[in-house]
């Protein structure tokens, strides 16, 4: 009674946050719903019994990667989306074959799929249970892991770093402005 | 213990610890002004109540009776919430902080802490983590070009030095064993060398104090690591656009953090709740509480001490310094406890 | 405290990974395109630990590590890639970034 109460109260939560991600027009809602959805997440991962995975989920997930989001969203100041042709004719038949699909798989899950029952905290993941997997059976995707990040950190500052030569603009600009590009790009 | 008793008893606590919580960021708000006041040589607030200790209410006064501006050219939904978000983030960290050990009132028993998970660490680590929201919201919601530069400022400084305060606190969790404060805390007790208290910070993690330290004051945004907020830099910076009980929300929110840093500091490096315990039994049920609250208030003082002592860095001095020294040695004190706690045993 | 069956966690899991689809077909800024892959990841991470709770397998909790490690490594460097763009286009809207030299 208890774990399906809250089980339903975190999921509404979910799905609230995940339709109003669709729903809203400005970038900045849609990133506060999603955080949302990720802090109710991490809930339903504690009635599970994930107690680290939930910790982590709300320290890098919701607290590190969606600042990112949120941070990019208020440096590019896009403001709200337009509606273009081509969004509305994937609006028409995007929005009903996805929903048919979904509502196939979920019949198939409710009515044919063979999973058991499970309680609150069934599989308790404490720090240390956690750890001793993590170092011993899966050390290498672990090692292979940092170097992934190692590899992402470097990406992200060279694609993001300003070009240090000609500074590239869009094409309505006419080219006598060229010059003076080349010697504010050589400032930096 | 029945769950009627469970609920009532956990009730209290909550109500009690942020009573106690509220109180004290008032009242760090006088310690810093009278600090401040006699390092400057001038004497403070003495008008309001003897040694002016009834400042924090007229100022709570003063704040709900302010008027309340609104501009019309915010975002009115995150720039209500902005505040509110910091400052629920700020007041619910304290609830897995232990102040003292098991106390008996009559026929029940409780320890003195909300609750005792045992990813306490984690979950304050965590809440630190939203936290920043508080801050870049209100830099967005103000729709002002000084306010949004100093959230956003706020916000990376914030999300840089949360790496380094992190890996400061795992050389504390390689060393105790469990991520639960009162089991840390337990850890440090007792003495070695017969005399000096078997604390973190004596016991091998000193690097990791002053570490921790320093990123709690960038977390913090406070001097000599607050220029987003610094007042003859950004205007304000995020705050600009804020008045009456908004602003005193983000002021509350600011100091509340700087209580639930000293307290980690105290129970991470300075051992808790312990001290030398005398006296009657009534007294040594007490003392444990008096112990931490001595230190608590340590780390207030040398909160506003180095306020007012030191000054500003500037923006890319600060984050420079956050990862090019302080990131390279915090992950050298954890390679340094783990090669000695393997080698230990 | 009873039993609920698996399958409404793992319908929530799907019913979230349904939305992240949604997102990604039908939005029209980059950004908020990003976020729905996020939305994604998170509905498989959900599923990730149903099963580990079904089969008691702390597996399951280990590999969200590595899904919440790859997704954000993605997130830094698609936010990059979507500040150059960005830079040179003066545009988020995907539909605008149509043209393979300005």
């Amino acid at each position: 009674m208890l774990h399906l109460i809250l089980f339903l109260f975190f999921g509404a939560i979910c799905v609230a946050g995940a339709i109003n991600l669709l729903a809203q027009s400005h970038p900045i809602n849609s990133a506060l719903s999603l955080i949302v959805v990720m802090a109710a997440l991490a809930a339903e991962y504690l009635l599970l019994g994930a107690e680290f995975v939930a910790a982590v989920q709300v320290i890098v997930y919701a607290g590190a990667i969606m600042v990112l989001f949120v941070i990019t969203i208020m440096l590019l100041n896009a403001g709200k989306e337009e509606h273009t042709k081509g969004s509305r004719v994937a609006i028409l038949l995007g929005v009903p074959g996805v929903i048919t699909g979904a509502v196939l798989v979920a019949w198939t899950l409710l009515f044919r799929g063979h999973t058991s029952s499970v309680t609150i905290g069934a599989e308790p993941g404490s720090p240390q249970a956690i750890a001793r997997l993590l170092f011993h059976d899966f050390l290498l995707p672990f090692e292979v892991t940092s170097v992934l990040i190692l590899i992402a950190i470097m990406g992200a500052v060279v694609l993001a770093s300003r070009p240090e030569a000609v500074a590239h603009r869009p094409a309505k600009s006419d080219h006598k402005e060229l010059p003076e590009l080349v010697a504010s790009g050589k400032e930096h | 213990m029945s769950i009627t008793t469970f609920i009532i008893i956990s009730i209290i606590k909550s109500v009690a610890v942020i009573g106690v919580l509220l109180t004290a960021v008032a009242y760090s708000v006088w310690l810093e002004r009278k600090v401040s006041a006699h390092i400057q040589n001038r004497w403070g607030p003495t008008r309001v109540g003897p040694f002016g200790l009834l400042q924090p209410l007229a100022d709570g006064a003063k704040f709900i009776f302010k008027e309340d501006l609104t501009q019309p050219h915010v975002y009115k939904p995150l720039y209500i919430a902005a505040p509110m978000i910091a400052l629920v983030f700020a007041i619910t960290s304290i609830s897995v902080i232990p102040f003292g050990n098991w106390v008996n009132l009559g026929p029940w028993g409780t320890y003195l802490q909300i609750t005792d998970l045992n990813i306490g660490l984690l979950v304050v680590l965590g809440i630190t983590s939203m936290g920043v929201y508080g801050v870049a919201l209100a830099g967005w919601a103000s729709n002002n070009k000084y306010s949004l530069l100093g959230g956003l400022r706020a916000s990376a400084q914030m999300i840089s030095y949360e790496v380094s305060l992190g890996l400061s606190l795992v050389g504390v969790l390689i060393v105790s064993g469990s991520m639960s404060l009162r089991d840390i805390v337990d850890y440090q007790g007792g003495v070695f060398w017969h005399f000096i208290p078997r604390w973190n910070i004596f016991h091998g993690q000193t690097l990791a104090f002053f570490i921790y330290l320093i990123s709690a004051y960038a977390e913090t945004n406070r001097t000599p690591f607050d220029l987003p907020e610094a007042e003859s830099e950004l205007v304000a910076g995020y705050h600009t656009e804020y008045s009456a009980m908004k602003f005193a929300m983000f002021f509350m929110a600011e100091y509340a953090n700087m209580v639930t840093v000293a307290c980690l500091a105290t129970l991470l490096f300075l051992g808790g709740w312990h001290g030398p315990i005398f006296g009657p039994p009534i007294l040594q049920a007490v003392m444990p509480v008096v112990w931490f609250c001595l230190k608590v208030f340590f780390f207030m003082f040398l909160y506003v001490w180095v306020r007012w002592t030191l000054p500003r860095f500037r923006y890319d001095q600060l984050m420079a310094f956050g990862w090019k020294v302080l990131l390279p040695l915090a992950v050298l004190n954890i390679v340094v406890t783990a090669l000695i706690v393997a080698w230990r045993a | 405290m009873e039993n609920i069956p698996l399958s409404y966690y793992l319908m929530l899991s799907g019913i979230l990974f349904v939305c992240g689809v949604l997102g990604f077909l039908i939005k029209r800024n980059i950004i908020t395109i990003f976020m729905s892959i996020e939305l994604m990841l998170n509905g498989v991470n959900l599923s990730f630990v149903a099963f580990a709770a079904q089969w008691h397998s702390l597996s399951g909790q280990i590999f969200v590590f590595f899904v919440m490690v790859v997704a954000a490594a993605e997130a830094a460097v698609g936010l990059a890639i979507i500040i150059a763009v960005y830079r040179t286009r003066e545009t988020l809207n995907v539909d605008q970034v149509n043209l393979l030299k300005l």
